[in-house]
């Protein structure tokens, strides 16, 4: 089993290596360095010079990337382009903004998720089920930034409850910025909810339908004992992977939820640094993005092992 | 015995019976009804609406800014006193026809890439799982964003990106698929009859992967539209003055305090497009005895 968890680590770490390689090559290949597209029509003379020498462009590609990926594991960014800062003072108050959002989303969620998925799997067909899985069906097929617009017209404009997009500084506390992500968060958690919910159920009712189950019925369990006792453990261990997946899928989304709401987390910061071409931002955002995805899902497997004791012998291959 | 008379049966259907049979088995449930309605009524307009469109859709006429709803404006004016009903039944042509190219691109590449993977096992196979893993860690959003601010937003750019970009998942689901019927007879015996890889791809995997890759495909399209109004809303899709609906929710929005109707118009437009696209999907894949249901949405 410790090896099987060593291994999956390693793989996370290959995975990161080569997410490096690709975003280092694929600024690199993609047209213009990150001095010309920067300075745009000043990318001439001292300027241009300047940059490239901070930058090293003037250093081979390959020797760039050993120093800069050197400097990363060391959890060194470097320099972005537009505000003249170290990448790590900029990032800093923008993951922490972020986590709120998203770890706000998560904890009403995935409880959420479990009891409606529950529910729907439970009463099959019948009117809990068609109500809730419609309603799902909408949440989680509308793009974002649709919902996320109907929800700041209807409660904060139509009806002037909450407000409806966040002006609050980059460094703000936790306390003031809490009114601020209501909207965003109920945005971010729908999606999310609706497509856990989804999993859950058809995981419920492929248990139901198996042989066990008809066995614990037939042997005259109490049908609540056998739902808690059998079915939901058996129905909630393959949903533990699908859920890192939909949370790590969702990291796209919050990028233009965050848009939306003028949320100050790394989402906007994103089509900031895209916005002003500070490609080294970028480069440093799709490590982080890639390492947040790797690591959910790495958690997500640890979790799956340690709960389910069939696989702790099992050698498993996806 | 249901095996059994297909075996015997004298005359196979031929394909287009096929074809008519999934649809009518789609259209018995009233989602994949409602599903292949509102996609085939989004295609349609998508075609004919040039023809019946009322007003132009770029003719900016500043004395009509921000009209509300009337007999003359069905869906009321936009800022810049364009007719927002023109403008919503042309908005979902560029995305309808980018994206549909997009999923075909996404789908031959991503399903051959995957079927070749599964079949040739080994080394190539782990390498490019670990570069097709590396793309899936990173976020679509980021490198499409990336992609189009340094290339540009035509059609040119935007297609194979969004093809490339979509295809990534599609290969984990055609290598899935095609270890499902790597180790099943016909195919040992047609190893053992020598026949060459791409021989076997073609007569012995691709039909019986093929409803897996179809209906994976069906479902990238509606994430694909998403992607591609999503990029649209941040301004980073089409560039004005295209009628698109991303676009047109994104510059509305600002205004929605007292110029609902602008916003409102297209959101409905969009909404209900991937919302008939995912019960299309849907359908299709129950059609085909396929549960999607379970996967997680990468």
């Amino acid at each position: 089993m410790f090896f099987l968890i060593f291994k999956r680590f390693i793989l996370g770490l290959v995975t990161l290596f080569i997410v490096s390689l690709i975003t280092f090559i694929g600024v690199e290949i993609l047209p213009g360095d990150a001095c010309t597209s920067y300075l745009e029509r000043e990318a001439f003379g001292e300027a241009l010079a300047a940059c490239i020498k901070r930058l090293g462009l003037d250093i081979p590609a390959h020797e760039r990337y050993i120093s800069w990926a050197y400097n990363v594991i060391q959890g060194d960014f470097g320099y972005s382009l537009s505000g003249q800062m170290q990448i790590n003072e900029v990032l800093g108050p923008r993951i922490k903004n972020s986590l709120v959002l998203a770890s706000a989303a998560i904890i009403i969620g995935i409880p959420l998720a479990l009891i409606l998925g529950i529910i729907t799997a439970l009463w099959r067909d019948k009117m809990p089920d068609i109500i809730i899985s419609t309603v799902a069906i909408f949440s989680m097929t509308i793009p974002e930034f649709i919902s996320a617009t109907l929800l700041i017209l209807i409660v904060a404009i139509w009806l002037e409850w909450l407000p409806g997009i966040v002006i609050v500084p980059t460094d703000v506390t936790f306390f003031e910025l809490l009114p601020n992500i209501i909207l965003p968060v109920i945005a971010i958690a729908m999606i999310m909810t609706a497509h856990m919910a989804r999993m859950v159920r058809s995981s419920v009712i492929q248990v139901m339908a198996s042989d066990y189950i008809q066995m614990a019925i037939l042997k005259g369990v109490p049908y609540w004992k056998m739902v808690f006792k059998h079915v939901l453990p058996n129905a909630l261990l393959p949903a533990i992977n699908v859920v890192a997946l939909t949370i790590a899928w969702l990291l796209g989304g919050v990028v233009v939820t965050e848009v939306v709401f003028n949320y100050p987390g790394l989402g906007r910061l994103v089509i900031e640094s895209i916005s002003n071409r500070d490609l080294p931002v970028v480069q440093a955002l799709g490590i982080i993005l890639a390492s947040i995805y790797v690591s959910i899902n790495f958690i997500a497997d640890l979790l799956t092992l340690m709960l389910n004791p069939r696989l702790k012998t099992l050698q498993t291959r996806k | 015995m249901e095996n059994l008379k297909n075996i015997f049966n004298e005359n196979p259907k031929s394909s287009l019976e096929k074809v008519l049979d999934i649809i009518s088995t789609m259209a018995s449930k009233p989602s994949g009804f409602i599903g292949l309605a509102i996609l085939i009524f989004h295609i349609i307009l998508a075609i004919t609406s040039p023809w019946f469109a009322p007003y132009d859709y770029k003719a900016i006429n500043p004395s009509l800014m921000l009209n509300a709803p009337s007999s003359e404006f069905w869906f009321g004016t936009d800022s810049l006193g364009r007719d927002v009903f023109t403008r919503t039944i042309l908005g979902g042509r560029t995305a309808l026809t980018i994206t549909f190219f997009g999923s075909i691109i996404a789908l031959l590449w991503g399903g051959l890439l995957g079927i070749f993977c599964g079949l040739v096992g080994g080394r190539i196979d782990d390498v490019v799982m670990r570069i097709v893993d590396a793309f899936l860690s990173i976020p679509w959003i980021l490198a499409m964003l990336l992609i189009v601010s340094l290339l540009g937003t035509t059609t040119e750019v935007l297609i194979p990106a969004l093809g490339f970009f979509y295809g990534k998942g599609i290969v984990r689901v055609a290598r899935a698929a095609t270890h499902d019927v790597i180790a099943k007879d016909f195919i040992v015996s047609a190893k053992a009859r020598g026949h060459s890889n791409i021989s076997i791809i073609w007569n012995e995997i691709l039909p019986n992967v093929r409803d897996a890759i179809l209906v994976e495909g069906a479902m990238r399209w509606s994430w694909m539209l998403l992607g591609f109004s999503s990029l649209s809303f941040l301004g980073f899709g089409v560039s004005p003055p295209t009628p698109d609906w991303g676009l047109m929710i994104s510059n509305a929005r600002g205004l929605m305090s007292f110029a609902w109707w602008a916003v409102i118009a297209p959101i409905v437009g969009l909404s209900s497009l991937i919302i008939g696209i995912n019960l299309t999907a849907d359908a299709f894949a129950k059609a085909l005895g396929i549960d999607r249901s379970t996967k997680a949405p990468v």
